[in-house]
């Protein structure tokens, strides 16, 4: 089955994220085909590369950039939700005159039609969120 | 843009501006309409407040994006259905709510109803018959 994920929380404050994880991996694991994970609402703070949880704890978004190191998976985090809450990367940074960036190299910032055309192409969207 | 016609399904559950749930789910259904999918939008909990007329957000100092909703018309949105049960627990009804309307081009431009009120029953049976749901 191809899926699509659409997790719309942020790391830690909630599941969402960890949820989705465990499901994205087992999916894979199974041989299963995600065609994209994308990241909405407060869900663009999964792809903060200046993450740094304590030692004794899992790295949320380090964990993410393994699996889509391994799998070849594409992570899309949405531009405007992403403006909103300073989630930079070379481009926006650019664009918008910021100096600075603090996305994972694993994740890409693009439009909300990757959502809704991850919708159309996958069997199943699945939405990680309250 | 896409040969694949699908029954979209935007459920929106959280009222307007406690949290921004509300809006950013109007942004999707706003870019999704360039993908001429069959859409469908669903009211119900503290999500038919969205559609509340007359909201007045200079208190909260948030934008007040309740003028989008008039303009779903325009993006092709002729489907909007609002739970019976959710707006009368919150003490609601449809007078209080927009009146949105979708002009059909086969009928002379004429103005129709978007709104359907339905049952709790009933909105179980339009989300079982969507492809894709989108939970806001």
């Amino acid at each position: 089955m191809k899926f699509a994920i659409q997790i719309n929380e942020g790391p830690y404050q909630h599941q969402a994220s960890d949820s989705a994880y465990f499901f994205t991996k087992a999916a894979l694991e199974k041989g299963h085909e995600v065609f994209r994970v994308f990241f909405y609402h407060d869900g663009v703070n999964n792809a903060s590369r200046l993450t740094t949880p304590p030692q004794d704890d899992r790295n949320v978004v380090a964990r993410w950039a393994e699996l889509a190191e391994q799998h070849d998976l594409d992570m899309v985090v949405c531009v405007a939700a992403a403006q909103r809450r300073g989630m930079v990367d070379e481009g926006e940074m650019q664009r918008n005159g910021k100096d600075a960036t603090n996305i994972d190299p694993r994740f890409r910032i693009s439009g909300l039609g990757q959502l809704v055309e991850a919708a159309i192409q996958s069997d199943r969207l699945v939405v990680f969120g309250d | 843009m896409s040969e694949t016609i699908k029954q979209f399904l935007y459920l929106n559950r959280k009222a307007p501006y406690g949290t921004i749930y509300a809006w950013e789910s109007l942004e999707v259904v706003l870019i999704g309409a360039a993908f001429d999918q069959d859409v469908s939008l669903a009211f119900m909990d503290d999500g038919v407040y969205q559609l509340t007329k007359g909201q007045d957000t200079a208190g909260v100092g948030m934008k007040n994006f309740s003028a989008t909703y008039a303009a779903l018309g325009d993006y092709e949105v002729k489907k909007i259905y609002v739970e019976k049960e959710s707006l009368a627990e919150r003490g609601l009804s449809l007078d209080d709510l927009q009146h949105l309307v979708w002009e059909d081009e086969d009928d002379d431009w004429a103005e129709k109803d978007s709104i359907k009120l339905v049952s709790r029953e009933e909105m179980t049976a339009v989300m079982d018959g969507a492809d894709v749901v989108f939970s806001f």
